[in-house]
Parts: structure tokens; sequence; C-alpha cells
């Protein structure tokens, strides 16, 4: 201790960071349990999991969702006896699902958007969809703000959006364009090649080179975007992902085929049968991997980090700063109840 | 009596010949949405690259384009036989954000021709008359939808009373085997409810044998066809002879194999038996409808009856009294061509009786 009385300085407004010492442990501590620890939690509590479709009836949506989760979560499976009429305007139907993995339980919700892209004047038409998505992020700020806050508020924004593009082999159409110019900074856009069964590999690699392009021209950024990357390891994964598998080209089935022996998923046709789940065949596995197997957490927290905090930051600026006042007759529509 | 040979019956071939020199015209319109294989389809069917120097503009230069009408035409011969083919393209169509309406220049190109063939059919010259009418409007339906989408049933409705319409499903390597005939079927059931006349295959004749008969029969369930072009001769397995197809990992398509797809079906049935009938059906059945409303509108300015396609006669319309309006010039020329069109048939009516009465045989006034 010192004898001389320091000057008295003022406290600062930040405090400051602590000092960081590296020490070696001397012996074993097990601060490495917590993974266990939040494993545990985890796999009690479960999460949710959003997930969005969106693209031209028929582009095998609702299949691809139920390949992806191996289950029938999307509202009917794919059969050519669907009566169901085009809707005349887009609509949002949301369905919710619980499936249990390895004692993890997942709470998926299909968000389905039949009418995009079918009528003769599209224009527009995807203003019901960021309509929907913002109304999530209201309702989860909605509930932030209260003073009496939930232990765990429901998550119902949009994790993940799907977007499906038609395989036509030229390039990106003129919606697929607006739609992701408009949707890319509100939510995280995975585009895939929808029904990718009717291109060759030639065909394949140069649409896909194209679309990236026509991404990149137009200022798009889809998910996983560059400014998000974390660290070295993040941007060197990611990067290979977006330039060379993204988007992905895949082949969905609900339907099962005998194979070399083994019952596989896939497509009969007279040339031969379409393994969704080869790598020769379709970039089917790695858009599974990717979504579920890998990104899943991620895709979660940039919603949560970014899109989220620019709705909220920019919800707060309009309301001069202050937290938004819950007025029901301004904030309360649910496209979808 | 005996059986003189007279030699009429040589008349077929006189006309096979006189239309051997002649050259046979033909004008195939193509139309659907981008990325339906359309031009792979056209250079598959006759086996020449018209299309090899077009460049597919990207999306961004899509989003402003309005819908153009390209023409090109190719001349193709085959054992003696010249066929100038035209080929009408719609590039833009069905690409845009909003495609309200953009079937109307199509419709207005179409109408066109009929025009310039109702013009040139009562002008001064004759003798060289070039029809561009289009003779057969194939309309690709995309393999990925339910069926008709709103645009297509848009399009076929504003078309299928002026030009013969074939629909076929295009890139339908697609599909499996069951959901083609689901899809076939769901767009045959849509054609019927919206009312919709697609261009129908003629019956064969009575006399053609049982088994040409159910051929034919067979072919016409398959309408839509569901089409795979290729421009691509492939060897398949290292082991086959070379086809013309398209090699996935999975298994190569054929295109000429009527288990993988219709084409041979299309082939045949388009310009090996139908072309003739095609270009006739144009001429005295859409051509004349459309002719019989123009000059019915002519007439009766407040009464235009859209819902007779029967062909009326030369005779009956010009007896429809044409009232003296100050009209443009060309609408003159018409009826008087019209009026002159009738002196010359009175007479030739004429003529007839006067050679029966005097019992000239084998004398024949057709009017080829």
């Amino acid at each position: 201790m010192s004898e001389l009385v320091p000057e008295p300085r003022p406290k600062p407004a930040v405090p400051m960071k602590p000092v960081s010492i590296n020490s070696n442990l001397l012996g074993y501590v097990g601060i490495d349990t917590i993974i266990e620890q939040m494993r545990k939690k985890t796999m009690k509590t479960g999460f949710d999991f959003n997930i969005m479709v969106v693209g031209q009836s028929g582009l095998g949506k609702s299949t691809l969702v139920n390949t992806l989760f191996k289950s029938q979560v999307s509202r009917k499976a794919a059969s050519w006896n669907r009566e169901e009429k085009i809707p005349k305007t887009v609509e949002i139907k949301a369905i919710g699902h619980v499936i249990e993995e390895g004692g993890v339980k997942m709470k998926l919700t299909v968000i389905d958007t039949p009418g995009f892209g079918d009528q003769i004047n599209n224009e527009n038409c995807w203003e019901p969809i960021e309509k929907y998505i913002n109304e999530q992020y209201e309702k989860f700020l909605k509930e932030e703000v209260n003073i009496a806050r939930k232990k765990r508020i429901p998550d119902t924004r949009v994790h993940c959006c799907l977007y499906f593009i038609s395989p036509t082999g030229h390039s990106l159409r003129p919606l697929d364009l607006e739609f992701m110019k408009h949707l890319s900074k509100v939510v995280n856009i995975i585009p895939v090649i929808a029904k990718a069964d009717t291109m060759t590999l030639e065909e394949k690699s140069e649409f896909k080179q194209r679309v990236r392009k026509e991404l990149e021209v137009n200022g798009i950024e889809f998910y996983p975007q560059k400014e998000f990357d974390e660290d070295l390891e993040d941007k060197t994964e990611n990067d290979k992902i977006r330039q060379e598998s993204m988007p992905f080209a895949v082949v969905g089935s609900d339907k099962e085929y005998q194979v070399n022996g083994k019952r596989v998923l896939g497509r009969k046709t007279p040339w031969g049968i379409i393994e969704v789940e080869n790598l020769n065949h379709c970039e089917f596995a790695l858009l599974r991997d990717f979504v579920i197997r890998t990104h899943l957490q991620d895709l979660k927290e940039v919603t949560h980090n970014i899109h989220y905090e620019t709705y909220r930051a920019k919800r707060l600026n309009d309301n001069g700063g202050l937290p938004p006042v819950s007025v029901d007759t301004e904030e309360s529509h649910d496209s979808n109840p | 009596m005996d059986k003189e040979y007279v030699g009429f019956s040589a008349l077929p071939s006189q006309l096979h010949r006189k239309s051997v020199k002649k050259g046979f015209d033909f004008t195939l319109m193509v139309a659907g949405e981008s990325g339906l294989g359309k031009s792979t389809l056209i250079n598959s069917l006759f086996l020449t690259n018209l299309y090899e120097d077009r460049q597919v503009p990207e999306a961004s230069a899509r989003l402003t384009r309005t819908l153009t009408i390209e023409r090109r035409s190719v001349e193709i011969e085959e054992g003696g036989i010249k066929v100038k083919l035209t080929l009408v393209d719609t590039p833009g169509f069905g690409d845009a954000v909003d495609c309200s309406d953009c079937w109307l220049p199509v419709v207005r190109f179409i109408e066109e021709q009929f025009e310039q063939y109702l013009r040139d059919e009562s002008g001064l010259n004759r003798k060289n008359i070039q029809d561009s009418r289009v003779h057969c409007c194939l309309y690709f339906i995309s393999p990925f939808g339910r069926g008709l989408r709103p645009l297509d049933v848009a399009f076929l409705r504003a078309m299928h009373e002026k030009v013969n319409i074939i629909p076929v499903i295009g890139k339908a390597d697609a599909l499996m085997p069951k959901e083609t005939q689901a899809l076939k079927q769901k767009i045959r059931d849509q054609l019927k409810e919206e009312e919709i006349n697609i261009y129908q295959f003629p019956e064969c004749d009575s006399d053609e044998d049982e088994e040409f008969k159910r051929q034919d029969a067979e072919m016409k369930e398959r309408i839509p066809f569901a089409v795979v072009g290729s421009s691509e001769v492939v060897r398949d397995g290292g082991t086959s002879r070379p086809v013309r197809g398209r090699c996935y990992s999975w298994g190569t398509v054929e295109v000429e194999n009527p288990h993988h797809c219709d084409f041979l079906n299309l082939r045949r049935m388009l310009v090996q038996t139908h072309l003739q009938d095609l270009k006739e059906v144009t001429h005295d059945l859409l051509y004349e409808g459309y002719r019989a409303r123009c000059l019915q509108s002519l007439a009766r300015p407040g009464a235009r009856d859209r819902t007779s396609r029967s062909k009326l006669s030369r005779q009956s319309a010009t007896e429809i009294p044409l009232p003296m309006l100050p009209l443009a010039e060309t609408e003159k020329l018409i009826r008087e061509k019209d009026e002159e069109l009738r002196r010359m048939q009175e007479m030739l009516e004429k003529m007839q009786a006067q050679m029966q009465q005097s019992q000239a045989p084998g004398e024949q006034s057709d009017s080829l």
C-alpha cells in the first residue's frame, strides 16, 4: 500500500476492461463441463426453429422440407391429387411440429407461402411475406419490453428463408431478383435451385455461376453473409460454401427405392434412379448438413443479433429512442391466426 | 361399255410435282415462358441449329424488357422437297414481374399476318402471294407447375381461335412416368374446363388397317406431348450406339426413345403427317373466320358476330349490302375485287352449264 494519496480521478463512465492474465491451470478444474451443462439444458428445454419456404408452386418446396426433416412436417405431401387452387394473393401458412432426435426436442415451424409468383401480375407479391417477418420481430419486441417478462420468450421469428429458384438454366427471373433484393436485409435467405434433376452437371455449374454473379452484381447478400463472418475459420469455411456450393441444386423425394441392396430416397425414371442423398446426383445432402448439422445455431444467432436488432433499432429510433408503446389498435394484426 | 383410260388419275402426281417445284412454306410459332427448352426442341425437331448466336439476357435486363416477336427463316431440303420454315419466337413472354396483357402483341402479330394475306388476296397481282400466316403454335407448358398456370390459360384463350395450338410439356425429363400421366390429365381437364380448343389431329381414314388406327389412337392419348430436346449426340455407357440425348449421372435420356418422352410422336404428327393439314386448317377455318369477322364488321359496324366459326362462302359474303361509307382505299379495293370475283364465278357457272348441255366429256374446269 502506497503512502501517497493519489489524486482523485473522476470515475470512468465505462468500467475499464478487467486485466486478463493468462494463467496455466495447475490441475483439472472442470470448467470444460460447461459444454455438457449447456447440452443438458438444451435437451431439457428444446429449441425453436422456424423455416420459411418461398417459390412458385410446383417447385417441390413441401417435398424438400419433408425430406430435410425426414417427416411430414410440411402441408400435405406433394401428391398430384392436390386439388388446392392457387390462391389469388400470397398466403402465409405456418405449421408447427415437435420432432425429437437423440433426446433433443425441436419445435419446428414450417412457414409456407402459397400463391407467391403464380399470378399473371406478381407486382409486390413479396409484401405479405415481408409483413409477416416484421410482425414476428414486433411480437418478440413487445415481449422483450414488457415489465414482467416471460422466462423464455416464444420465438416465432423466421430464422431461415429457403428461396426456390426455377431451374431454367438461363439465369434468375426478374421476380427472384426483386424478392431477394427486398428481403435479404430482413431475413436470412438461402437460395436453392429446385428440381435440379433436369440439369446436367455442366448446365448446373454454369447456371450456378451465372446466378452467383447476378446476385453479386445486384448487391444481394444471401446467408451466410460475408459481413457476419466472425473469425478467419468461419470466413474460409463460409467462403468455400458461398463461392462453390451455393446455391445448392437440390432434389427432394418422399419415396424410397431399392438401389444396390439399400433403400434410398429417390426418383425413379425410365433412364435411371436419382438418389436424393447421393452427392453425385444432387446437393441435397450438402443443404441438409449446412442448414441442420452445422449452421442451425448460427442461423438463429444471426436472426437474433443482426436482423432482429436492426428491426429493434429502427423501431426505437422511430419512437424517439423510447421503447414502443404497446397500443393494441396499432400493432395487433396477425396475418394468419 | 369399255372402261377407257382417260388419264386424270394422274392429277395427284401432277399436283405433287408442281408443289415440289414450288416448294413448301411453313410458319411455326413457339411460345411459352423462357427456360422450358423451346429452342433446343426446335433444333432437335428440324435437326438444324437455328439458335446458334442467341444470347439470353440477364434477369436485371429482363425487368423492363417488353415482349418482342422474332422471326427467323431457314430453307431445309430433304428428298428433293424444299421447305421454307419460318420460326416465330416470342422472347420475353412470361418473364416480367407483371405479365398482364403480355399476350396482346402476339395476338396482334397473328392478326397482322391475316390482314396482310387478306390484302394480298384482294390485290391485283396474286401470282406470288407470300403466305406469312402462322400455321401452328407450339405452346410450352412448364413441367414444374401443377398444370396450366393463370398465364397459360390467358394466352391460350386469347389465341385458340386464331392459330392452331399444339400444347407440349417442355423439359419432360423432370417428371417420373406417373407424374407425367397426372400432369397430362390435369392439363386435359383444364383445357376442357376453360373451353380452349387446341388443334385436333384429324381422324384417320376408315380404310386404314386396325393396327394403324390403334397406333393413331394411342398417339392421340399422349397429348399434350411431353418432350425432351437435345442438341447433342451422346454415347450411352460407351457400348451402345450414339443417340441424341442428355447425359446425367444416373442415366441418359434418349430423345428418340418413346419410353422416355413423346418427341417421336410430336415429330411424326407435326412434321411427317400433319404439316399440310395444319396449313389447310389455318386457311380454311382460322383465316376464313378472321376474314368473315373483318368483312362483317365493315358491313355491320354494330353487330360483330364472333361466335360463328363456320366458313362463309365467298358468294354469301359479298351479298351482304355494303354501306357506301367513306372507307379507306384498301377496303374499297377488297370490295371491288370481290365484285370481280363474283362476276368471274358467274361466268364460270354459265360456261359449265353450257358444257354440260353439249355433253363434252372430260372437260374439267377446276380451280386449283
